[in-house]
């Protein structure tokens, strides 16, 4: 099953990148998808850590709330530099991932990472150290909502 | 009506993103240390790709070039925390300390050293 959606996901990529549909080069682009699947199989590489294909519907609900958050605080970070003042506070702060996979804290500390204004400075075991560009935004982290957030996302919902 | 409506919509996204590179840009200039610049940087790489992105997906339309463009987005959003993230790391195995106005990483850590980078993995011991 995931060897499936992983080769629906490899010949889709082809597709796009490819941009020529005569039947030679859709041939090979699903020879080369097969050959793949079949190295990923033989290797045992395959699993819900590198293919997490049962996320995929729940991406469809916290991309959008990722970005929703992404745009608010790049507004944040922007109105920070363009004041004559600099109003910056840089705070380092640890906060706690409560997700339970290795995919769930990754996600967790990218998204705050992507998000203008924090970044994930450090990993150590469900900890996680952040630099905030000003207090606020460590005070938000610090209270977990992203964190409930990213924790319900990893469950699939 | 219909294409100019769109022209002036792209163009307005393509403006907007443009206006938050450059204010990434003025960001890294005036920031004072190596960290307070990357959260500059990561405005122009969230909101300024994102917008510019969007305003060309309206000029190309329906077309496999949106798809791609969509592809070139995705890539930002996947690569970029993982490089800032890896310019974070060296910089505090690098013992660059950040000008910081409030350090609160011995409060709350439960770890006493899981605020500090692992200095044994951090150079080679030559």
């Amino acid at each position: 099953m995931r060897q499936l959606s992983l080769g629906v996901m490899l010949f889709a990529f082809w597709l796009i990148l490819s941009g020529h549909y005569t039947p030679m080069l859709v041939g090979i682009g699903l020879a080369a998808t097969v050959l793949c699947v079949f190295v990923t199989y033989r290797m045992n590489s395959v699993d819900e850590e590198t293919h997490p294909n049962h996320l995929f519907l729940s991406t469809f609900t916290y991309y959008p709330w990722l970005i929703w958050e992404i745009t608010k605080s790049a507004w944040a970070v922007s109105k920070v530099i363009v004041n004559p003042k600099l109003p910056i506070s840089p705070t380092m702060t640890v906060v706690g991932a409560s997700q339970s996979t290795p995919n769930g804290i990754a996600t967790y500390a990218n998204s705050i990472t992507l998000t203008p204004g924090t970044i994930t400075v450090g990993v150590r075991g469900n900890e996680l150290t952040v630099h905030a560009l000003v207090s606020e935004g460590a005070d938000d982290l610090e209270e977990g909502v992203m964190d409930a957030r990213v924790s319900r996302f990893e469950r699939g919902v | 009506m219909m294409p100019l409506l769109i022209d002036i919509v792209s163009w307005a996204l393509i403006a907007a993103g443009s206006a938050f590179v450059v204010i990434g840009a003025v960001g890294v200039v005036r920031m004072p240390d190596v960290y307070t610049r990357m959260h500059a940087a990561s405005v122009s790489e969230t909101l300024g790709a994102g917008l510019l992105v969007a305003g060309f997906i309206l000029q190309a339309g329906f077309t496999l070039v949106t798809l791609k463009l969509l592809f070139i987005l995705g890539l930002f959003f996947f690569t970029a925390p993982v490089v800032t993230h890896a310019l974070a790391q060296a910089a505090l195995h690098e013992d660059i300390e950040p000008v910081l106005s409030d350090d609160r990483r011995n409060d709350r850590a439960t770890d006493t050293v899981a605020g500090q980078p692992e200095k044994t993995n951090a150079r080679p011991s030559s």
